[in-house]
């Protein structure tokens, strides 16, 4: 058997066709976006390192490539390689808190 | 269509979960032991989950029709209290002769501690010892990346652990590449926030030549979907994959790795 999975190497499709299928799913989902970076403006306090992180993340959405997201998760990852001692809590934030 | 649901925490599901699962075309459930929610104070608490996953949830599934098999271990959440994961452990081995029991999962890491990593090494000896596969939890978002590389030093680190017998799973766009190429399965998990969306595993699949690749749910008790793989299929048809194209995804890759499972039985042979 191939190793070769039978959705890889994809037909290339159009632009317009990409659009047709996504475009309204992306355009709710920017809006979103809009509408929370919004409402944090109208809020009081220190910015949160999530935000931070996520404001960090918003000059790769223009960037070139078609690598987008594998760059953003590597830029919300803990670089550290080794294991910690011990855990303070058993949740992840989404962004590694030492992100500057 | 039919398809395989290789990762689902059905005991925190509904019988309208099961019911619609049948439904979408669903052959066989598989449900790795995993963390409640909160964590169990004693090892009589896991005797009676491990009880709940090998004898009472394969009869509710039958139910629908649905033929269930599982995964056993202390999920890295719970690793921190040593003494309890080593009670934990001890069990495992009396449980792996019921006929539904896949092999060892889901083990892993989830904040990368000390002694995560020590219980992950003594699972991964387990397995070794009764030759059983492996389904390994990665971490969640930040901690994610470190933690499948870590995981995948202890797997190489233990000397007899067959690459084409452990599926790594909860991979993403940041980790999956790293997964296949040192010869692991990757599962990419569906979730509606956190993991990834239909989209974005449809996205991978085309990006991505192996064929070592699933797709789950991992339905639990949080915000999670216990239809987000015939949502995937759907959003292959979407962008014009041929039927059989999404059978050999969502059928044929899971047959292939759970049937080197000699517990494991291909639902098309059991019509």
């Amino acid at each position: 058997m191939s190793d070769s999975n039978p959705l890889a190497g994809t037909p290339r499709r159009t632009r317009d066709q990409v659009a047709d299928l996504h475009f309204m799913d992306a355009r709710y989902k920017l809006l979103d976006l809009a509408a929370f970076l919004d409402r944090l403006e109208k809020a009081s306090g220190p910015e949160d390192h999530r935000v931070r992180g996520l404001r960090a993340a918003l000059p790769l959405l223009l960037s070139a490539g078609d690598d987008r997201v594998a760059q953003i998760l590597h830029l919300w990852s803990d670089p550290s390689v080794t294991p910690i001692e011990k855990a303070d809590t058993k949740a992840a934030s989404g962004v590694w808190p030492g992100l500057k | 269509m039919r398809y395989i649901e290789p990762h689902g925490h059905m005991v925190s599901r509904t019988t309208d979960d099961y019911q619609a699962m049948a439904l979408a075309g669903c052959a066989a459930i598989c449900e790795p032991a995993f963390w409640a929610g909160f964590d169990r104070k004693t090892a009589d608490g896991f005797y009676d989950y491990f009880c709940q996953l090998t004898q009472h949830e394969p009869k509710r599934a039958a139910k629908y029709g649905l033929p269930h098999y599982c995964w056993l271990c202390i999920n890295p959440k719970e690793s921190e209290d040593m003494k309890l994961a080593d009670d934990v452990l001890a069990l495992i081995p009396e449980f792996m002769k019921a006929k539904t029991v896949l092999g060892i999962g889901e083990i892993g890491l989830n904040k990368n501690t000390r002694n995560e990593m020590l219980i992950l090494e003594k699972h991964v000896e387990l397995a070794v010892k009764y030759d059983q596969l492996i389904l390994v939890h990665t971490p969640h978002l930040e901690d994610k990346r470190k933690g499948t590389r870590l995981i995948m030093d202890v797997l190489k680190a233990a000397g007899k652990v067959k690459p084409e017998r452990v599926i790594i799973d909860h991979v993403e766009e940041h980790t999956i590449g790293e997964v296949l190429d040192q010869g692991f399965w990757a599962g990419i998990t569906l979730y509606p926030e956190s993991k990834a969306t239909p989209v974005r595993a449809v996205d991978m699949l085309e990006n991505f030549a192996s064929q070592r690749v699933w797709l789950n749910s991992a339905c639990d008790w949080g915000h999670s979907d216990p239809l987000a793989v015939p949502k995937a299929m759907q959003e292959m048809r979407r962008r014009g994959h041929s039927a059989a194209a999404i059978d050999s995804l969502v059928y044929g890759n899971p047959v292939r790795f759970l049937s080197q499972s000699p517990n494991f039985k291909d639902p098309q042979a059991l019509r």
